[in-house]
């Protein structure tokens, strides 16, 4: 299973970001091979408008398997999401990666 | 192009709430008193100039904002489309295109610049403008429908139809949206005159100084009203004298005036300290207006 989180940083002990379209890092643990990888996505701070559309072509591309981020994407980044298969997981705003991680394990975390 | 004998006067604001709909309505029926006068409301995300007026409607038109709409047929998913939208609002979902309508902006780009005319634009609807008329007075809104983000496109359409449907009246006031954000900046930028109507208060002070940047952009003349004068503080005055910005007219605060205008009246006509505040802001910004056009 490939893990994609919306981050505040790219480590495990890192905040989740809990903003979709504005997340800062964009982190993807691949259980297969346990790499961590991530992909800044601070360019989207210079975005007026469209960052929630932006962020959703950005992980539709990663193509994960479960998404895990905060507040949720907003209705347009929702929609572009639906294309996909993905599984999206919100209300893990406060949690670092890791408690994340292990909270969506323990099948805690909501889904959208 | 601009015929010297009509005027364009735009209220705006950058703080909300401060009387941008009291003085335009109320400026609209005075000057209908004596001539033809057309005010537009182009605050199409919320309007309500037209709660103060019976007037009898006499046209309405469906508004139209042009979209890309993707031919599957014709795409190659070279992605030319999703790098040249500023927008986002035509990205690539694996095998397709999606566009977003709400984001588009109607710019063209993804279209003109598809090699594969994959991107045709069609017409979407985005709401309903309206005029009315009461006497000497044309009333003429926008309404977008809900959802709809872009209030740009409708507000130039309710410009243009303004001009186009009344060229022979002197004066045409539009009620701008507030802020200084781009509907702010479609709304006043062709105005002859911006009148800013602020409130003597911090809030006031901090967001007349951005409308008056974005005024200055355009280089219209303006000058301030200063509403619910009396309260706050003298900030603002301060600030207009230094900067030697005229200051139109103060209008008191007071509970009467508030009271008139929660009930939908105008408050000219009950309170003749306000129709004298309206002949002197009237006459000082044609005499502006026309200064500037020597």
């Amino acid at each position: 299973m490939k893990i994609a989180f919306t981050a505040s940083g790219t480590s495990w002990e890192s905040k989740i970001d809990p903003r979709f379209g504005r997340a800062e890092f964009l982190v993807i643990y691949d259980e297969a091979s346990g790499a961590l990888s991530s992909i800044d996505n601070s360019s989207v701070k210079n975005e007026a408008h469209g960052a929630g559309t932006a962020t959703a072509q950005k992980i539709f591309e990663i193509n994960p398997d479960v998404l895990i981020t905060g507040n949720g994407p907003g209705d347009h980044a929702a929609t572009a999401l639906r294309h996909s298969k993905m599984k999206i997981l919100v209300n893990a705003h406060d949690m670092t990666l890791k408690q994340a991680y292990e909270q969506y394990q323990k099948g805690l975390l909501n889904e959208f | 192009m601009i015929d010297t004998a009509t005027i364009t006067i735009a209220i705006a604001s950058g703080k909300g709430g401060t009387g941008k709909t009291t003085l335009s309505t109320n400026l609209a029926a005075f000057i209908a008193e004596r001539e033809a006068v057309v005010l537009a409301d182009l605050d199409v995300e919320e309007p309500n100039s037209g709660l103060f007026f019976r007037a009898e409607p006499v046209h309405q038109e469906v508004n139209y904002k042009a979209i890309p709409q993707w031919d599957e047929s014709k795409c190659t998913l070279c992605g030319i489309c999703t790098k040249v939208c500023n927008y986002h609002a035509v990205i690539r979902l694996g095998p397709s295109i999606v566009v977003f309508p709400e984001l588009c902006h109607s710019c063209y780009a993804c279209s003109e610049l598809c090699p594969d005319a994959a991107l045709p634009m069609v017409q979407k609807r985005t709401g309903i403008l309206s005029e009315f008329r009461a006497d000497n007075l044309h009333f003429i809104e926008s309404r977008l429908d809900i959802g709809e983000e872009q209030a740009v496109p409708a507000i130039a359409k309710t410009k243009k139809y303004a001009a186009e449907k009344h060229p022979q009246v002197r004066l045409t006031l539009y009620d701008s949206p507030p802020g200084t954000s781009c509907p702010v900046m479609e709304a006043v930028r062709e105005a002859d005159f911006v009148i800013l109507v602020t409130e003597p208060t911090p809030f006031g002070l901090h967001d007349l100084k951005l409308a008056v940047e974005t005024v200055q952009v355009f280089g219209i003349p303006f000058g301030v009203v200063i509403n619910r004068y009396g309260t706050g503080n003298k900030e603002v005055d301060e600030y207009c004298s230094k900067e030697q910005i005229p200051v139109l007219a103060r209008i008191p605060d007071s509970r009467r005036i508030a009271e008139l205008y929660s009930a939908g009246k105008l408050i000219y006509r009950e309170i003749p300290e306000i129709r004298e505040i309206l002949k002197e802001i009237l006459n000082t910004v044609i005499t502006m207006a026309k200064g500037v056009r020597k």
